[in-house]
């Protein structure tokens, strides 16, 4: 089915092409179709569609065309969003329905696009963490620690063990935070409200371990390159213990209130299936791959940041439904528990960042009586630290799949391009095959298992 | 990943499966491979290494465009591809002009494609021969340019509302 779908759509696009002549002239022109000359509705270009309840088609032309339609066989286009609540951000979703059954959905992206990867060729490499920790808002850590690997590649930068192990026990806070609120928002959309608080209030104290080690809630700016900025201070460990402790009990308090709740189950069961081979064709990574049945996580397959020390499993499902989705991010979270555990359990002394003193700022102390720290303060301040020219793309699993960082340098102290490759804009393409031939109803269920973070589709 | 030697040889094999002037030069960096082919033999290429080669690798990861400004030619387009089973990444890269930015589309082999092509085609005017749906998808669809390119300024650029927009066209000209 899903070969057909492909195969129609390069079909209805291939004539057109070759009708408006030279190659390029078919892409400026692609709106400019008018609804007349196709019979067919889904043929016609979504703008065109949108405006199909104007007034003034409604007087004269339209009126006429869908009297003509049996009412059963009559296609309806309903534009979803930008602002919806249940759309987790501005997506704009534009849905062709037949009754109650979803026939075509095109998602339509870009509303909150703010050219962070152009802002970004403006900031030296340094500055540029706080960009791209922006994108992706719930997944900070994430965001930072895929562009600060690449940075680290290119420069060749050996990362201290300590820091390696500081960054782990941050990701993995962040994955829980990350599934938290998700959890909370998909309940919420499905109408358990009380998910919502009780997600909210365990994410609110993540929160706070990240305030005590950061500085900051959110966009912390906490990985460096070459390390973290500081170490966590003392007492933090017994905090973050005392949060570990709690959590799994907290994690079975979620499940006893969703497990075995009718609705929940209903909504989530045998909804919004796609095997596991389209979805890697779809190029879907993370989560959603993983509740197909595909053991693909990156922390496994290929371990950065010392990954490779811990010993955790790979959650998966079995027929990757709704469902399946849904537990593969609860049987992570208790995962990432066992991770931070193990990283608090082991962690290593020694220093938080390198002490290469052309990528890393000098202790604060040397300062006052070191000429040479003063002056790497100062160049590192001012100019920032020189990455030399070449390229490097280098991926981390985020809470929603393959997070990749691609770099090209040019030999200055800022970045010549840079480019996300957000888990979210990839996986969304999915969201058309799970949700088409479903009910609405069980489109807004996908979307929330999709768990898309629109800052990081638009960047 | 392969290392420089097994990039060496992957190269061979596409040369002598698809053409000889397909591969135009190999790249290995920070252990890194990175194979640069002729912009008009990137489907041949990519259906080879998916399907036909000893090595395969059936997973695009990402897809993304560069401008190598001041370099010619100018524009770029990446394809990461990986193997899951070998967990091994081959980056793919081609390179057109500004003048001729023209590319054919992978959408076909890898459905994942199709969203990153239209995000290169928004962002550095790379057209994607055959692509399904070549729209913008990032910019407004009316937007004139493209802002990834270097030559692009960035800053003091106008907010364009609906009352001014039609007064404000190529503003940054």
């Amino acid at each position: 089915m899903s070969d057909e779908r492909v195969n129609s759509e390069t079909g209805g696009a291939q004539p057109d092409r070759e009708a408006q002549g030279e190659a390029g002239a078919g892409w400026a022109r692609a709106g400019e179709h008018r609804t007349e000359g196709h019979p067919d509705p889904l043929a016609a270009p979504y703008r065109e569609r949108e405006k199909s309840v104007t007034l003034e088609r409604v007087a004269h032309g339209a009126a006429a065309e869908t009297a003509a339609l049996e009412p059963e066989t009559e296609l309806f286009t309903l534009n979803l969003g930008p602002h919806h609540p249940a759309t987790h951000g501005v997506l704009r979703l534009l849905c062709t329905l037949e009754g109650e059954v979803v026939r075509e959905v095109k998602p339509i992206i870009g509303y909150v696009h703010t050219g962070i990867e152009k802002s970004m060729e403006t900031q030296q490499y340094w500055k540029a963490i706080t960009f791209v920790e922006r994108m992706d808002y719930l997944a900070y850590f994430a965001n930072a620690m895929s562009y600060c690997n690449t940075v680290e590649t290119l420069l060749e930068e050996e990362v201290p063990k300590r820091a390696q192990y500081l960054r782990v026990i941050h990701l993995e806070l962040n994955r829980i935070a990350s599934h938290l609120f998700w959890l909370g928002t998909s309940a919420l959309d499905i109408g358990a409200i009380t998910m919502l608080w009780w997600g909210l209030r365990e994410r609110d104290h993540v929160l706070d371990l990240f305030e005590m080690s950061t500085g900051q809630r959110m966009h912390t700016r906490y990985f460096q390159v070459g390390g973290v900025i500081d170490d966590i201070p003392p007492g933090w460990e017994q905090k973050c213990r005392e949060f570990l402790a709690l959590f799994p009990a907290r994690i079975d308090q979620y499940e006893a209130l969703l497990d075995k709740n009718e609705i929940w189950l209903q909504r989530m069961k045998n909804v919004g299936v796609v095997s596991k081979e389209r979805l890697a064709e779809l190029g879907v990574t993370g989560p959603l791959l993983r509740a197909a049945g595909d053991p693909w996580d990156l922390r496994k397959a290929d371990p950065y940041s010392s990954y490779e020390d811990f010993d955790f499993k790979i959650p998966v499902g079995t027929i990757g439904d709704c469902y399946d989705r849904y537990r593969v991010r609860m049987a992570e979270m208790r995962e990432s528990c066992k991770i931070v555990e193990q990283a608090l359990d082991g962690l290593p002394e020694g220093p938080f960042i390198t002490t290469n003193r052309k990528v890393a700022l000098p202790p604060r102390h040397e300062l006052a009586t070191s000429m040479e720290a003063l002056i790497h303060h100062f160049k590192l301040v001012t100019e920032g630290f020189r990455v030399p020219a070449g390229e490097a793309y280098k991926a981390v699993e985020s809470p929603r799949g393959e997070l990749g960082c691609y770099i090209l340098a040019d030999g200055s102290a800022k970045p010549a391009r840079v480019h996300v490759r957000d888990p979210s804009f990839v996986n969304l393409q999915a969201l058309a095959e799970m949700s088409e031939g479903g009910l609405l109803a069980d489109m807004i269920a996908n979307v929330a298992m999709l768990d898309p973070i629109l800052g990081g589709i638009d960047r | 990943m392969p290392d420089a030697a097994g990039l060496e040889l992957i190269a061979q094999r596409v040369r002598a499966a698809v053409a000889d002037e397909a591969v135009l030069g190999t790249h290995y960096a920070h252990e890194q491979a990175m194979l640069e082919v002729a912009p008009a033999r990137v489907r041949e290429v990519l259906t080879y290494l998916r399907d036909e080669d000893e090595e395969p690798y059936e997973f695009l990861a990402s897809l993304h465009g560069v401008d190598y400004l001041p370099e010619q030619p100018r524009l770029g387009v990446h394809y990461q591809l990986l193997s899951r089973a070998r967990v091994e990444r081959l980056g793919v890269k081609t390179r057109v002009t500004v003048e001729d930015p023209v590319v054919p589309s992978v959408v076909d082999l890898f459905p994942t494609a199709n969203h990153q092509e239209r995000e290169v085609y928004d962002m550095f005017g790379v057209l994607f021969d055959g692509h399904p749906d070549p729209r913008r998808i990032l910019m407004p669809e009316d937007y004139e340019g493209h802002p990834q390119r270097r030559d692009f300024p960035i800053g003091g650029e106008p907010v364009l509302f609906t009352h001014n927009e039609h007064k404000l066209p190529r503003w940054y000209e």
